[in-house]
């Protein structure tokens, strides 16, 4: 709401615009404590993660204590020799594989359902949502049966192919969304001028929408990134990845409050840094594309 | 499953096509092509378990015994549903997933009107505000778990003691929190992880409200109250109707934070971890696969109606277009 000032108000008017701003700054104050509140589970596991363990786990909480990196050093093995390393690269290939070949997948089907459309397209969009409502864990024993009777237990291209039909149907929406947007007559001029259809996608299309494309693949690589139950059940050692790795990080070695949290900080910050960045595109992620 | 969609979206203008042939030969199957590696293999990979989860629903099969597999028809379901321990799953999945939607809804809706003014720092507050959704979901659940609920060195009693040190109370209540109120313990955790989420979509359902109405209504000398009841409310239902239909969608295939926070104990094994559980350790193949079949009959229901919220929507965008 913004309060127009009118000019030479008369008394009362201007008593009431005083308590009109001061009731605004109110709930802007408000606003900042809901955002500081929200945020501060998170900051706390930042500052804990920047502890030394004696100073991590004590009551009253020690907020002033000297900080340290030892936390981030025993993470990353300075006195056990054990690198989260292979978990972390596990995530990072499963999840950027997945974008990339959901990107492969859906870049032509969203054009085949927005710019040169099959018939009855609006069925096959909800087909493409419907499977992303059914419950994984219903068809999760028949996958595991299958990847323990072909050998492909713990690795990580099953996962990069569980992945890909987790996010397909969301790219599928996101995308249809964003080619929806690029004008017909753009396309059909550089037809008219003779391109071909795979140059009209990778020179006229791919660059309008490139904004939409790089937002949809973040949030499909935060999903795959993020993903625990298809991970914990189909991987062991080789191909855990970094949410698996982070379940056996307490019982394997007690609880280190403070490495804990240095290790959850690490494997946050690049969902962090991919949702900050895609911050405007996130909720059109989340709700499909239904919301822009 | 495909809904129906009541609407005809107008597409953008097509080379027409000759009245009265049907549309196939090369011309028709060019434009099918760029769809079909994708259909195909979602229906491999997606639909296929499904089937199999069907077929193997119907056997006796533990795998600690695979010799004594037999087919047994429907006994699996009647174990379902006579199944103390699946049967209280589905009681907690309900309350898990209806305490995190109302809750976050709630909140949500709050700070999505906070942040739909304009004050100092909005986009700060609103990157503040998305935060704790972009932490790992695993993350989140062993941070609420060790560092926030621990007993003896968690930040909740921590700011116990200092409030009972300001207070001079030499004692303060120390309570244990997962313990106490396990399932409430997962659900506050989940509220934190999902209130962001529903604040987005509603804020961009705020955002899209026309606002010379408001502005009339306000000139009109409507109050702020009614301004909200009559205006905002109504047309914020559809986006409450997404936010709610996919985040139940969500929330009742949450398997993260009560693995993470309970490993399922103390009555918080909600309907995926017992599944879960049911064939991970318990081996029992048939019995998991039966269990797996009725959730997804259940989630079918809910998400017929999410399907149609979404369709509306989707209706109308592509009618503005």
């Amino acid at each position: 709401m913004t309060t127009t000032t009118v000019p030479a108000p008369a008394p009362d008017a201007r008593r009431f615009l005083r308590r009109a701003r001061r009731r605004s700054a109110a709930l802007g104050l408000l606003a900042w404590a809901a955002g500081l509140a929200f945020c501060l589970p998170a900051l706390w596991m930042l500052l804990t993660s920047l502890h030394a363990e004696s100073d991590a786990a004590t009551n009253p909480p020690s907020l002033f204590a000297p900080l340290t990196l030892d936390g981030y050093r025993a993470f990353f093995g300075a006195d056990t020799g054990v690198t989260p390393w292979p978990p972390l690269l596990n995530s990072l290939g499963a999840s950027f594989f997945s974008t990339l070949l959901v990107l492969l997948l859906a870049l032509p089907a969203a054009y085949a359902l927005s710019i040169r459309r099959v018939r009855k397209w609006t069925d096959v969009m909800f087909f493409f949502l419907s499977t992303k409502m059914l419950p994984v864990v219903a068809g999760l024993l028949p996958v595991y049966l299958f990847a323990k009777n072909a050998g492909l237990l713990d690795n990580i291209w099953l996962l990069v192919l569980l992945y890909t039909s987790m996010n397909l149907p969301i790219a599928v929406w996101m995308m249809q969304s964003f080619l929806a947007d690029v004008p017909v007559s753009v396309i059909e001029a550089a037809q008219v001028d003779g391109a071909r259809l795979p140059t009209v996608l990778a020179r006229v299309v791919a660059p309008m929408a490139a904004p939409g494309i790089a937002a949809t693949a973040l949030i499909c690589f935060i999903f795959s990134w993020n993903e625990l139950l298809f991970a914990r059940v189909l991987t062991g050692v080789v191909a855990q990845t970094a949410p698996v790795f982070l379940t056996g990080f307490v019982t394997s070695q007690g609880l280190f409050l403070a490495q804990l949290c240095a290790a959850s900080v690490v494997v946050s910050l690049p969902v962090l840094a991919a949702g900050y960045a895609a911050q405007d595109k996130l909720v059109q992620g989340l709700s499909l594309g239904a919301v822009k | 499953m495909t809904t129906a969609v009541g609407t005809t979206p107008q597409s953008p203008p097509r080379p027409p096509a000759a009245p009265g042939r049907r549309r196939t030969g090369p011309r028709a199957w060019a434009t099918r092509a760029p769809l079909l590696p994708a259909l195909v293999f979602l229906i491999a990979v997606t639909q296929l378990p499904f089937v199999a989860t069907l077929v193997i629903s119907l056997f006796d099969w533990n795998s600690l015994n695979p010799d004594k597999r037999a087919f047994n028809g429907l006994d699996n379901y009647a174990s379902v549903f006579t199944d103390t321990a699946l049967r209280e799953s589905v009681l907690t999945t309900i309350l898990l997933t209806a305490g995190v939607v109302i809750a976050t809804v709630v909140l949500g809706l709050g700070l999505a009107l906070l942040l739909d003014r304009t004050f100092f720092g909005r986009g700060l507050v609103r990157t503040l505000l998305i935060t704790p959704f972009l932490i790992v979901p695993v993350s989140a659940a062993l941070l609420w778990k060790h560092a926030l609920y621990n007993p003896e060195y968690g930040l909740l009693n921590g700011a116990l003691s200092w409030l009972g040190e300001l207070f001079g109370d030499t004692s303060p209540s120390q309570p244990d929190w997962i313990a106490d109120m396990p399932l409430l313990a997962v659900i506050a955790a989940l509220v934190w992880q999902w209130t962001p989420f529903m604040m987005l979509i509603l804020l961009a359902g705020l955002q899209s409200r026309p606002a010379e109405v408001v502005e009339a209504a306000r000139l009109d000398g409507a109050s702020a109250w009614q301004t909200f009841r009559y205006l905002t409310l109504p047309h914020l239902r559809r986006y409450l109707e997404l936010g709610v239909l996919l985040g139940a969608v969500y929330i009742v295939q949450n398997f993260d934070a009560v693995f993470t926070i309970t490993a399922g104990g103390l009555g918080t094994a909600n309907l995926p971890y017992t599944i879960y559980q049911t064939f991970y350790q318990a081996h029992e193949y048939g019995l998991a696969s039966a269990a797996g079949v009725v959730v997804v009959i259940g989630t079918i229901v809910i998400a017929t109606f999410a399907l149609r919220t979404v369709s509306s929507l989707f209706s109308e965008e592509a009618n503005r277009a």
